[in-house]
């Protein structure tokens, strides 16, 4: 071993350092103190630069960053999100994750404290998603080049045998379901960003879907033709996405949009719609029509599906344009959000 | 929600809507006055359901879409300052100045914050004592007794590093305006529920009486709206013009004391250029001269050049009434809300952003 004068410090200190994303010992010090011992199985005790293993069938291949500040609110936290997200993501694909890698870009000065009960949450988040972190990456940024705790997930699994999701299997007259109340992720992350704090008992809607999407397709296989989750950008983006791709339209109920009371009356303060506010704990599926009414039962009877409700249908007029019934029964177009959804003055 | 959902009751909405179509006999031009109140008709698919004869123009009552450019081009330059957090309500940042908007130049570098309160920006001096922090103090008289407060606070906690860069409008003057042009469409108006919760509805009694316009205070859910309008066409049938006050649930008639004496002890009334419409005497707020030290303008001796608008831009026609958004060449064309001309695209209140995102179908 060469040696340096001064002698660099090899300890896990409170903070993170460059040094921890160096490669040298202090990573590998910090990877397994705190990683592999928490998070071990048989493909991450290996070390390797990647994980083998084989696959059979159909899979489906997922990736997502999570950047959320700040890194804990009510209801969640970055590492449920970075689980839940990319196992909701391959879910919304009919797929059930199995394997996820994980990493981290982390900004020097985050506590250690702080990485290590993120840690701790991804690992109990992965154990109630039944996948396996097989492989991952560390690297720190200086500070002020980062917000503390960036995250990737990539996720691979296999495809439901009954699965046939695909937007070009929607026709008219199928309907719109969402599987609980709509915007409580975003609310919460507000509820508690500098600047902004008010109090609420809004908290995240965060939670795995692969088990809700299974046991659907066991009981409704090819009659479920979309499947996605509302996150960034909301309801309102995702069926905008839909209408545009498949040049139908879709007639939604405002009456019958679930939305918390308590969600609802922080977007009103707040002068934001909930229709565009992130979730990460619903879906939105289009179903057959005649399989609407026992799929909304079967929903109500899945954990984190009690509020689920038909909020619309497809139809072949306004193509391209999602169209809302208000509550006063006038229409109007609900339109992709221009840009990030900015607080009005009065 | 107690006190929002009553007004939304489509039992409540149909009686008044039933009533409407009972006394409307003939066509009336109505102006709703603020943005909000434009919003929610729009949302909630309200102007679809009025009787045929009923035009409602939505008037310049959107206080981020009336700002001047070169207001906005003085508030790039001051975010651009070294030393600077320039702080400003949320939808103020996408609004274009001559070169390019708030939100580019944070992107840029420049630190600007979205705030709720000006109160947040004093606060954020008093932790910031090497930055200067400005308030894009805009807004309608609604806003102007809270920005009025934080310079009031900040002089008696000796807050040296604040300042607000003051943009203030008013509504009376900019009715009186619309009025005045020869070429006026307007019978009657749904005058600005929360702009009234401040200034009271006394100084709009001599308008109602020099035109001879029925002007009816007015709230922002359905069945507010509904009301107001109901009452404008009652008095319009019937021949009268009183200032009538719909939204007596918020507003009282001499206002609120407390606020017009915060707003009455910082600013002066001055004239001001609003965007679209052009210079209106005596219609906006400026810090008194006793206050100068917390007026951005003259803290920082600001003096730029005055800047020419967008010419494709038809938003004084617009605003006074003469055209709907939907009859702007550029709308929804080289006018979108992700790249607007001219500002009513860019606030959710102004009016041709909320016919953009909520009657696009009638366009296509």
């Amino acid at each position: 071993m060469q040696l340096t004068c001064p002698l660099p410090s090899t300890g896990v200190g409170e903070i993170i350092t460059l040094g921890h994303g160096s490669g040298g010992l202090m990573t590998h010090q910090l990877l397994q103190t705190e990683v592999f011992d928490l998070l071990h199985n048989d493909w991450l005790d290996q070390q390797h630069d990647g994980a083998t293993f084989s696959l059979n069938g159909k899979v489906a291949f997922s990736t997502d960053s999570y950047v959320v500040s700040p890194l804990f609110f009510p209801g969640g936290n970055i590492g449920d999100l970075a689980i839940n997200g990319t196992v909701n993501d391959l879910a919304m694909c009919g797929a059930m994750a199995r394997y996820l890698s994980l990493s981290f870009i982390i900004e020097e000065g985050l506590e250690i404290a702080l990485f290590r009960k993120v840690l701790q949450h991804i690992k109990e988040a992965a154990q109630a998603a039944g996948v396996a972190i097989v492989t991952g990456d560390t690297k720190v940024v200086e500070r002020g080049k980062g917000d503390q705790l960036f995250i990737n997930t990539s996720g691979i699994g296999h495809i439901h045998p009954r699965a046939q999701i695909h937007h070009n299997r929607i026709v008219p007259g199928d309907v719109v379901i969402v599987s609980g109340e709509i915007a409580a992720h975003g609310m919460a992350i507000m509820s508690v960003r500098k600047g902004l704090e008010f109090e609420t008992e809004v908290c995240s809607d965060t939670r795995p879907l692969h088990a809700m999407v299974a046991k659907l397709l066991d009981c409704f296989g090819e009659q479920i033709k979309f499947l996605r989750d509302p996150t960034r950008g909301g309801l309102a983006s995702v069926l905008n996405e839909m209408t545009e791709a498949t040049k139908l339209g879709v007639m939604m109920d405002e009456n019958s949009l679930p939305v918390n009371e308590q969600v609802a009356a922080a977007c009103e303060m707040l002068g934001l719609d909930p229709l565009y506010v992130a979730n990460e704990g619903i879906m939105v599926a289009i179903v057959s029509a005649a399989v609407a009414p026992s799929l909304l039962a079967a929903l109500h009877q899945i954990k984190g599906g009690e509020q689920a409700a038909i909020i619309g249908k497809v139809t072949k007029e306004h193509a391209g344009k999602v169209v809302l019934e208000s509550r006063i029964g006038g229409h109007r177009v609900v339109n992709f959000l221009p840009g990030e959804q900015l607080p009005r003055i009065c | 929600m107690k006190y929002i959902s009553e007004y939304r009751d489509p039992q409540l909405v149909k009686k008044y809507l039933h009533e409407l179509f009972r006394v409307t006999t003939r066509p009336w031009t109505l102006m709703e006055i603020c943005g909000g109140q434009t919003h929610s008709l729009v949302k909630n698919g309200l102007l679809d359901m009025l009787p045929p004869q009923i035009n409602m123009v939505h008037g310049p009552g959107c206080p981020v879409c009336v700002t001047s450019v070169s207001v906005l081009d003085e508030a790039l330059w001051l975010a651009q300052q070294p030393d600077v957090i320039f702080c400003s309500f949320g939808d103020m940042l996408r609004v274009p100045g001559s070169t390019q908007s708030l939100l580019h130049a944070k992107a840029a570098g420049a630190d600007v914050r979205i705030l709720y309160s000006p109160l947040e920006a004093v606060q954020l001096a008093v932790e910031n004592p090497t930055k200067e922090v400005v308030f894009f103090a805009v807004g309608f008289e609604t806003t102007a007794p809270a920005n009025a407060l934080s310079v009031v606070q900040a002089a008696a906690r000796g807050v040296a590093n604040y300042s607000i860069l003051a943009s203030h409008v008013l509504v009376p003057p900019a009715m009186e305006a619309i009025l005045g042009d020869p070429d006026n469409l307007i019978d009657g108006f749904l005058a600005a529920g929360h702009v009234c919760t401040i200034m009271g509805t006394t100084e709009y009694d001599p308008i109602a009486a020099k035109y001879k316009v029925p002007i009816v205070v007015t709230g922002f859910e359905p069945a507010d709206l509904l009301q107001g309008i109901l009452m404008t066409v009652s008095q319009l049938e019937k021949g009268t013009y009183k200032v009538e006050n719909q939204y007596a649930r918020m507003v009282a008639r001499e206002g609120n004391a407390m606020a017009m004496k915060a707003i009455h002890e910082v600013f002066d009334v001055s004239d001001r250029m609003w965007r679209g419409i052009g210079s209106i005497p005596e219609s906006g707020y400026e810090v008194k001269e006793a206050y100068k030290q917390y007026n951005a303008r003259v803290k920082f001796n600001i003096h730029l050049p005055v800047r020419e608008e967008d010419p494709d831009c038809i938003s004084g026609d617009i605003m006074r009434g003469h055209k709907k958004p939907v009859q702007c060449p550029a709308f929804g064309g080289r006018c979108r809300p992700e790249h607007p001309l001219g500002a009513p695209m860019v606030s959710s209140e102004g009016a041709c952003a909320a016919y953009y995102q909520y009657k696009s179908s009638v366009c296509s």
